[in-house]
């Protein structure tokens, strides 16, 4: 059964950022985008072992460091390639300046 | 010791086994607010060069067809010839790294065209430059290494007029059009993108036609002039400003300071070349668009070895390695770095040795 995890505050990332948080043996990334909303995502990118931290944020998408394929964060659908396979993402909520993310 | 380039082959099976294909590249430390900056994406740029680019294009061939038969056509030809067949190739590039314009339609319409001049099916590229940035000089894995070892002179002066790239271009054309991938593309390209491979090769070999007909039927080289021969008379530039990327450096590790060259040039070289002298920065940094690699080359100085002054000393510094490679492959230039430098990470090659 899924669990809520306080993950980061959500002063721990600037705007149309990413941050790297992980959980156990598992890695994520937490987007903010420009409108103040907040996203997790698997950490690494389904292309190749690369991980989103570094990633380019614009508006509510991440964009892989290496090899440039887009997500959408709230959906975690693949826009551009090389990357084929979509992202896994989970719900997110905000309270009391914590980010907790459901995992 | 020999080496097979293939992707098939039994070199690129040591490269997996010996941990070579990883993500474990060396980054230089770069502050997250400088890199954020360093990585915004505007469009004014490369809209102002592709205006340029094409403007002049459209000035060379008008003013040659103008002239034509006299022999002032020929500089005129050569300078459209630069644009098409060395130009596009830089313009690819940045396009597929999706780098050049912050609006995505505008780097898609550009990757398009580009690739059509440099006869590069867009989607194969598209992954085969991909696994050019994951396996950078990886023998066996990197499917864009222009000067494999032992080097052999003749393949590298056939090259300087495109003849091989451009044989090898039309090939992979027909069999695409014909509805099936090569081995090596099965290896690196999704299947997915296959059926649009086939019907690019195809709309394309419907110009080339068009094109052989239209020379034909008005008994005139122009059509020839202006779509397909530029790829062959046009591309030295790319070609000797690519020898420079990694030409003698070092194969099989996990650092793109050793096996990537920066190479301060000209500025009618960097318009047609695009800032990619900037080479360690964009291989090390690659969402970073063209027109920003100045800025990350000042922030990366004091960690990479010192650049080449001049596209003259870059080649005075590796053509005598390349000599030396004829005959002994697993020789490589090993730049110094700056004291400030974090040290080289050559991989586990190094640590097996």
């Amino acid at each position: 059964m899924a669990d809520w995890v306080d993950a980061i505050a959500t002063t721990d990332v600037d705007a149309e950022d990413v941050i790297r948080f992980d959980h156990g043996s598992r890695t994520f990334v937490i987007v903010r985008d420009h409108e103040d909303n907040y996203y997790c995502t698997d950490g690494m990118c389904t292309h190749e072992d690369v991980h989103l931290e570094d990633g380019l944020v614009v508006e509510a998408t991440i964009e892989c460091p290496k090899h440039s394929s887009i997500f959408d964060c709230a959906s975690g659908e693949v826009e551009t390639p090389p990357a084929c396979e979509n992202l896994c993402t989970y719900p997110v909520k905000v309270e009391g300046g914590r980010v907790f993310v459901e995992i | 010791m020999a080496r097979d380039y293939s992707m098939t082959g039994p070199d690129a099976r040591r490269a997996v086994a010996s941990g070579l294909v990883t993500e474990k590249w060396y980054r230089t430390p770069i502050d997250r607010k400088v890199m954020k900056a360093l990585m915004k994406r505007s469009d004014q740029p490369a809209t102002r060069d592709t205006v340029l680019l094409f403007g002049l294009m459209a000035l060379f061939a008008g003013g040659a067809i103008a002239v034509m038969p006299s022999w002032w056509a020929l500089p005129l030809w050569l300078a459209y010839g630069v644009l098409y067949g060395s130009a596009m190739d830089s313009r690819w590039h940045e396009c597929g790294h999706g780098t050049a314009f912050k609006t995505r339609w505008k780097n898609s319409a550009l990757y398009q065209i580009a690739s059509f001049c440099m006869i590069r099916d867009p989607y194969c590229w598209k992954y085969s430059h991909a696994r050019h940035h994951s396996d950078t000089i990886i023998v066996g894995r990197d499917p864009e290494v222009a000067i494999m070892r032992p080097v052999m002179v003749l393949k590298m002066l056939a090259n300087l007029v495109g003849l091989l790239d451009f044989v090898d271009g039309i090939k992979r054309m027909g069999i695409h059009a014909s509805g099936r991938m090569l081995p090596d593309e099965q290896d690196y390209v999704a299947p997915v993108f296959h059926p649009k491979t086939v019907r690019t090769s195809r709309i394309w070999l419907g110009i080339y036609a068009v094109t052989v007909a239209a020379a034909l039927v008005f008994q005139s080289w122009v059509p020839l002039l202006l779509i397909g021969l530029p790829r062959l008379f046009g591309c030295w530039h790319m070609v000797l400003t690519g020898w420079l990327q990694h030409g003698g450096l070092a194969d099989n590790v996990l650092d793109h300071r050793l096996n990537c060259r920066t190479v301060y040039m000209n500025p009618v070289s960097r318009f047609i070349y695009w800032n990619m002298n900037y080479h360690v920065e964009h291989h090390m940094f690659p969402l970073v668009p063209f027109s920003k690699l100045p800025e990350l080359h000042r922030a990366c100085a004091w960690d990479f070895p010192a650049p080449n002054a001049s596209i003259r000393d870059g080649y005075a510094e590796m053509l005598p390695a390349l000599w030396r490679q004829r005959t002994d492959p697993d020789f490589h230039l090993r730049r110094p770095l700056p004291e400030t430098a974090n040290p080289y990470h050559d991989g586990p090659a190094a640590q097996a040795a």
